[in-house]
This record gives structure tokens, sequence and C-alpha cells, in this order.
């Protein structure tokens, strides 16, 4: 589903991002991201949704090959996933249902089917109920499921967040987390660049972890047999 | 085309001053060239009438009996260039001349003048060149003296016209350049304030031509108000003028549709030249 074949990044200015990864992520799959700030794990998602692309190696997301893409098949591949940030990216004159409608309405999505989609889409991340506040009406834990609602509204098979709990207090974290569970239960991989180790350890999800754009750590390797059983591999 | 028309609509609302200012200048330098196009027509219409006047007139030697004149005049007639022959004899001569000059009309006593043929050239064929070729074939009758048709000023108009013509064609081409720019410098601004936007928009999957859609329609509709506020502009100036110094012809209906319709075409490719440039750096 999401492959890396040797992949190098290198930035002209910064210089190289990531070194020779190799990974893949199947179906239905929750991975965290982890490592000090400057290690890659920014880099790693971008090459995933295709905002980047690697400067040597390959990627391939869900059928989509990364050396050669066009600019139309990258626009294509993004209404199949989802991306979640740590400042969530909503729209400040857009209420919360009029900010998940504006995912929809630009990849030309029957008017119709679009009150029920988003209306969906917000009980899903419990904000029912704050479907006409706008974003400054609400806390950070509201918009950080805002923006995922946004993200889930074209039922993706993947929801991309980098540091999605980053900007958000303990309990907002708990709550944004949970979500985050709900929704990889129901199917949906997640892969999540962290620096929450609490996190981490309380989940035991496969965590990558990324040091000097290179994988250092991978816990699936530890237990790809473990894995196989499960049929996740 | 909904949305892209709501995205547009926002754009004009959100940056009400910008876009009134873009269209205003748009309208400003497509009203100079309005102006410059209106003295071109006018100078264009001049000319038609001038040119219509243009004529041949050869003179006849003394004692060439009617016969031969009128026989002459049927070949000159049937020249595919000639629109009309008349004969002037010397009484008539000798009454244009009077008529001509007004109060010396007196110093005329007789019938001095000589006898001519008045040649009037169709519309198409009064260009120079065809105009000295027809002389000279009627200077070719033995019992013509002398051909006269104005050959400095028939010259003169023709180079008058061609350089309106072309002065008209630059300046328009500058003018042009200058509204494609502001256009592509309004539209740059549009972009830049609606990078959240079109972030978002990316993230989420719009292809570029969507993203596109509402700047291009911005930059048609801002030329559009542009093109029409600059033909009121210069309606207005052609009226004053007319009040106040000399009769000018304003454009034809299909003329000033052209215009506004240039004016649309103008933001049209200002804004493609610039959102696809600046949607690349988001």
């Amino acid at each position: 589903m999401i492959r890396f074949q040797h992949v190098y990044k290198e930035y002209p200015r910064t210089g190289l991002a990531l070194q020779d990864v190799s990974l893949f992520v199947g179906k239905g799959e929750f991975v965290f991201l982890i490592g000090p700030s400057g290690a890659g794990k920014s880099s790693l998602l971008k090459l995933t949704y295709m905002e980047e692309l690697p400067t040597k190696g390959d990627v391939w997301v869900s059928g989509v090959k990364a050396k050669g893409v066009k600019r139309r098949d990258v626009a294509k591949l993004r209404r199949k996933l989802g991306v979640v940030f740590q400042d969530f990216r909503l729209l400040e004159d857009r209420t919360a249902e009029a900010n998940i409608a504006f995912a929809l309405e630009v990849i030309d999505t029957p008017r119709s089917s679009i009150p029920n989609k988003v209306a969906r889409a917000l009980a899903q991340v419990g904000l029912a109920s704050k479907a006409t506040a706008y974003p400054r009406e609400m806390s950070g834990g509201e918009q950080q499921r805002v923006a995922i609602a946004r993200a889930l509204v074209n039922d993706p098979f993947v929801l991309i967040a980098d540091e999605p709990t980053g900007n958000l207090d303990e309990r907002a974290t708990r709550g944004v987390f949970q979500l985050l569970r709900d929704i990889n239960s129901s199917g949906t991989a997640v892969m999540m660049a962290t620096h929450n180790l609490d996190l981490v350890r309380r989940a035991e999800f496969r965590t990558i972890e990324v040091n000097r754009g290179q994988i250092v750590f991978d816990s699936a390797d530890a237990d790809t047999s473990r894995r196989k059983v499960e049929g996740l591999a | 085309m909904r949305l892209a028309l709501r995205e547009t609509m926002i754009g004009f609302r959100r940056a009400p001053v910008l876009s009134v200012l873009s269209i205003t200048t748009i309208a400003f330098s497509l009203f100079a060239f309005g102006l410059f196009s209106l003295v071109a027509v006018n100078i264009r219409k001049t000319l038609r009438d001038v040119e219509s006047r243009v004529e041949i007139r050869a003179f006849l030697a003394e004692g060439t009996p009617v016969e031969v004149v009128s026989a002459a005049m049927g070949d000159v007639g049937a020249f595919p260039e000639v629109i009309r022959v008349e004969y002037v004899s010397p009484d008539s001569a000798l009454a244009r001349a009077r008529a001509e000059l007004g109060e010396f009309k007196d110093v005329f006593e007789s019938a001095f003048l000589p006898a001519s043929i008045d040649v009037r050239l169709r519309d198409g064929f009064r260009d120079p060149n065809t105009v000295r070729t027809v002389a000279e074939r009627i200077k070719a009758f033995q019992f013509v003296d002398d051909v006269r048709y104005g050959e400095d000023w028939v010259d003169k108009l023709h180079r008058i016209r061609n350089v309106a013509t072309a002065a008209g064609l630059i300046l328009g081409l500058a003018f042009a350049a200058v509204a494609v720019i502001i256009i592509g410098a309004t539209i740059r601004m549009a972009v830049m304030a609606r990078s959240r936007e079109i972030s978002i928009m990316r993230l989420v999957g719009a292809t570029d031509a969507f993203i596109r859609r509402p700047f291009l329609i911005e930059g048609f509709l801002k030329g559009l108000l542009g093109g029409a506020l600059a033909l009121t502009l210069t309606w207005f100036a052609s009226q004053v003028i007319s009040r106040n110094f000399i009769q000018t012809e304003f454009f034809s209906g299909p003329l000033a549709a052209l215009g506004i319709a240039g004016g649309a075409l103008i933001g049209l490719l200002g804004s493609s030249l610039s959102v696809g440039r600046h949607l690349r750096k988001i």
C-alpha cells in the first residue's frame, strides 16, 4: 500500500533529509514515527502524500509511483488519503462544517451529497454540536477534530498525521489520540509522527524511529513473524 | 463552475479596494488606447471622405470635336476603376471657378478656361498607384493636353493614414501589454492573499485546473469591467470633443464590443500568465 524503496531526499539548501529509507506500510496499520526534530519524520510523510518527490529511489502509494508522477495524479491520490497537521490548517473565516464542505467542493463532489457527508464526518469526531462554530470559537482539541473530520470525509485509506497533538494539552491529546485509534480500528491506516513518547509506549503500535534521515529502528522488523501470523505484513 | 464563481466573489469581497484599483488601472490604460483608437477612427473617416473626392481632371486641347470627346468618355467610363465621367465645358469651368473663388469672382470675365473631363474612381481604386496609372492612360489620348490629379496630396493622404494606423497599433500593443502586466500583478496579489486556501485545496486533492479557475474568472471579469469602463470614458471624451471642438465619430457597435472583448481577453491572458507561475510556489 505504501512502499519506500531506497529513498533519498535532498533539499537544495538544507542538504540530505532522508537517506536510503525503505519501508512498507500495509492496509489498516497504525504506525508511529518518532525521532528528534529535524530527523526526517515530516519529510517522510511529505513523500507519502507526494508533497515532495524522492531525489533517488522510489515511493509507491496506493499504486501511484512517485517517479515521473503527473501533478494531476497527485491530486487524484490526495483524494484517497487524509492529512492533518500540528497547526490544524483550517480556514478561519469559515465554520467547521464549511471547512469540511470546502474539501468536498474542491474535488467536484456532487452538491447534493455534501451535507450528509459533512454531518457524518462531524459526528464521527464528536463535534456535531459545533457545526456552525468558527475555528476561533473552538479549543485546540476541537479544531484538530475538525481538521481530522476534513481528512476523513472522503473515506481515505490512510490518515497521515504530522504531530497532530503537538499544540494540545494533555487532555485534548488523549482525546485526539483516542479518535485516531477509533479511526484505525474501523480500517483506516494511520501514520502518525509524534514527539509524545507516552502515547507511543502506552499504545503498542508499530513504531519507526528516524534519526538523521535514516530509519534506526522499526518494531515491525523485531516481530515480523508475529505480524505475519496476524496477517498484517 | 458555481463554486469557482463563488470563490471569485469572495476574492472581490475580501479585497474590494484592490479590485476597484486594478479595474480602474486597467480601465485607464485601455482608455488611453481608446482615445488613440478614436483618433485613428476619425482620421480614417476623414481620409475616406477626402479620398472619395479624388478625381482626375483631363484638360482637353482647344477645338476638340464633341463627337471625339464623347467617344473618349465612353472609353474612359468603361475602365474598371472608373465610376463616373463628366464633361466640363469652358463655361461651367468658369462658373465653378467663380463659385470657388468667392469674392474674387469678378476677376474672370470671359471663358478662357479649357474644357475638361472629370473622372471619379471607384472606392478601393483611389490609392496613389492606381490613380497614376489611370491618369497616364487618359493622358495617352491625343486630344488631352494635360492631366491633374493632385498627385502630391494623394500620396500624402496615404502616408498619413499608414502612419496613423501603425501608431495606433503600436500604442495599442503597448497599452495592452501594460494592462496584461497590471492584471498579472493583481492576480499575483490575489494568489498570495489566498495561499492558505490554495495549500488546503492542494492537500485535499483539488487539481491545478480547478485551483486556477477562480483566478482566471477574476482576471476575465476585471478585464471585462475595465474594458466597459474604458469604453464609457472614451464615449464621454468623444462627447466633450464633439461639443467643444470638432465633430467626432464614435466606435461602431461591433468595434465597441470588440474593445470590451479585447479587455476581457487581456484580463484572461494576464491572469493565466500570472496564476500558473505563482501557484507553483505555494
